[in-house]
């Protein structure tokens, strides 16, 4: 039980917020077909964080934030310039900027001293999940007392504000959300400021990345992101239950993650233990494929033949 | 002063930019560059799953050539799984692309912590596949990739005016009898040709930046298909040469950020150039 507490809760919690988080936010990425904003923002963010890191010379959340948000904005910005000035098609230009930001990010994560201190490539490139410890438990109740609880780790505090912002965010806004994410044409119509929306749902989309980044790493940032919302949109017509349900179905497999990563095997005896932020995501693309033998089960070849003919 | 190696290594990553320059050339014109990102995370599994198998026999986990082949098998599973999403009508390509990237990287990484308990150390250097260090290419290694490449690069050469057919004017190729179904899969097979031998080079993460980087510049200041291919192919080259040298000189640099960014220089003097 304490081992519990100590060693796996953090990890539990964080992959949890993490997985709900990005499944919420995903499924307006996918609708909107911005999915491959979801895979440059996650790694666009990286030189943004190391810069913000070296200037401060510390690992507190707020100019790390800060400086990831500068950089997603940029990121966001330049796919604009280069599809303009470089006449290119959007995914061209997505790539060409994604990959330019991230070779500069690992560039200056050698060339400042941050690598020297814990934000290392690792942490990029497979997540940490792991190294989440809550070593000042001491029972169950230490979850009611103030100073045991203030020695969490502080990414589960990043993590919990953004979530509580991405989920206060999605009630608040849920209609203009909808119109946005289905039919923009029909919003600018209505007055609606498309571009400003867009704009406010990629910032808070880039903040949930950066929160998630460090726990389940650059490339896994884009399985909870792209994953939960992708399996829904293959189940479900219905809003509300492709935006809630991936919140839900990210959660849930954040957590069945890192359970079946380290305490399961463990409990049953076997002497494995698994990256857990890689067992979420093979997951994640595992319920995607079930989901694509369900749906083909589903739909008779007639109905798809008729009116889903698949995009040439 | 270069030492022979180092200028072995420098002539394969050479080889490997030309070629991806080329190849780039006419899966940017088709629209289709960005499926090297899908590929080259794809990939990551099968390199894994090759250097457990080969060092399960015994054999030196090392060799580049079950791996490259390991590589290559589950990028082309991953060209399946995409298709097999975008078939349901339902998934637009790149949220296809988000998912198979994502999943078989994260099926990668769990193979690699697999790999990490093994008594026998078969991770050794497996990382360098995901960021690429030119540096550690043995004599061998760049020999296999720039022969590789410059099979693509010849592949290409006999198969010039179907392929510009095919990326012109589909209708076009068609109604001239050329085997269209064929000639895409041919294209899809140099793309992955090209990225499985990227790899140990320039790393999984960024293979996908020299398809795109110097065709896109190199389109932005020619006229016609043989101009842009020889640019897009001299543009790459020079990138990877130098990407590599960078890399061998500064040994912290991974080669695929120097030759992204040295990619990227090349890139911006294009959109100065086409803007006078």
């Amino acid at each position: 039980m304490i081992d519990f507490l100590r060693l796996d809760l953090p990890a539990l919690i964080a992959a949890i917020l993490a997985g709900g988080t990005c499944g919420l936010l995903g499924s307006f990425l996918v609708l909107r077909r911005e999915s491959l904003l979801g895979d440059a923002l996650s790694h666009a963010i990286l030189p943004g964080i190391v810069v913000g890191f070296a200037l401060t010379g510390s690992r507190s959340a707020g100019p790390m934030l800060l400086g990831a948000l500068g950089a997603a904005l940029l990121a966001t910005l330049a796919i604009g310039w280069v599809r303009r000035l470089g006449r290119l098609e959007t995914g061209a230009a997505t790539g060409l900027v994604f990959t330019g930001f991230f070779a500069a990010g690992l560039v200056l994560l050698e060339v400042t001293d941050a690598r020297s201190a814990d934000l290392d490539v690792d942490c990029v490139l497979f997540g940490q999940l792991e190294t989440l410890v809550w070593l000042e438990a001491t029972g169950l109740s230490s979850l009611f007392d103030p100073a045991a609880l203030a020695a969490l780790p502080r990414q589960l505090g990043l993590l919990a504000a953004v979530a509580v912002v991405a989920g206060l965010a999605v009630a608040l806004f849920w209609r203009p959300l909808q119109l946005i994410a289905f039919d923009p044409d029909f919003a600018a119509s209505l007055g609606m400021r498309v571009g400003r929306w867009e704009l406010g749902l990629n910032m808070l989309i880039a903040a949930a990345a950066v929160a998630a980044f460090e726990s389940v790493g650059s490339i896994l940032v884009v399985a909870m992101l792209v994953c939960p919302a992708v399996a829904l949109r293959l189940m479900t017509d219905r809003y509300r239950m492709q935006v809630l349900g991936g919140a839900l179905l990210g959660a849930a497999l954040g957590a069945l993650g890192v359970l079946l990563a380290g305490p399961v095997p463990a409990a049953l005896g076997l002497a494995i233990s698994l990256n857990a932020a890689g067992l979420i995501g093979t997951l994640a693309g595992v319920v995607v494929a079930l989901c694509l033998v369900v749906r083909a089960a589903r739909v008779s070849p007639a109905r798809l033949g008729r009116a889903e003919r698949p995009l040439p | 002063m270069i030492g022979h190696n180092t200028l072995i290594v420098l002539l394969g990553c050479a080889a490997l930019g030309g070629a991806s320059g080329v190849v780039g050339g006419f899966a940017l014109l088709r629209g289709r560059a960005l499926l090297a990102d899908a590929i080259g995370h794809a990939a990551l599994p099968g390199v894994v799953a090759a250097s457990l198998i080969v060092a399960a026999f015994g054999g030196s986990a090392r060799s580049l050539g079950p791996l490259l082949l390991g590589a290559a098998l589950s990028g082309w599973l991953g060209l399946l799984a995409l298709r097999a999403l975008t078939a349901s009508g339902r998934i637009r390509q790149d949220a296809a692309i988000g998912v198979v990237l994502s999943a078989f990287y994260a099926l990668g990484t769990v193979g690699l912590s697999i790999a990490q308990a093994m008594p026998n150390a078969a991770q050794a250097g497996l990382s360098h596949f995901i960021l690429g260090q030119a540096a550690t290419l043995t004599e061998s290694d760049a020999i296999l990739a720039g022969a590789l490449a410059l099979g693509c690069i010849g592949v290409v050469a006999a198969l010039f005016q179907p392929l510009r057919a095919l990326c012109f004017d589909e209708a076009f190729a068609r109604s001239q009898g050329l085997p269209v179904r064929l000639l895409d899969l041919v294209l899809l097979a140099l793309l992955l040709a090209v990225c499985v031998a990227g790899l140990p080079a320039v790393g999984l993460l960024l293979v996908v930046a020299l398809l795109i980087v110097p065709a896109a510049a190199a389109r932005l200041v020619t006229q016609g298909l043989p101009a842009l291919l020889a640019l897009a192919g001299a543009l790459g080259a020079a990138a990877g040469a130098a990407g590599a040298l960078i890399s061998t000189r500064f040994e912290n640099i991974p080669t695929g950020a120097a030759v992204v960014l040295v990619g990227l220089v090349g890139f911006g003097a294009a959109v100065t150039w086409s803007r006078r």
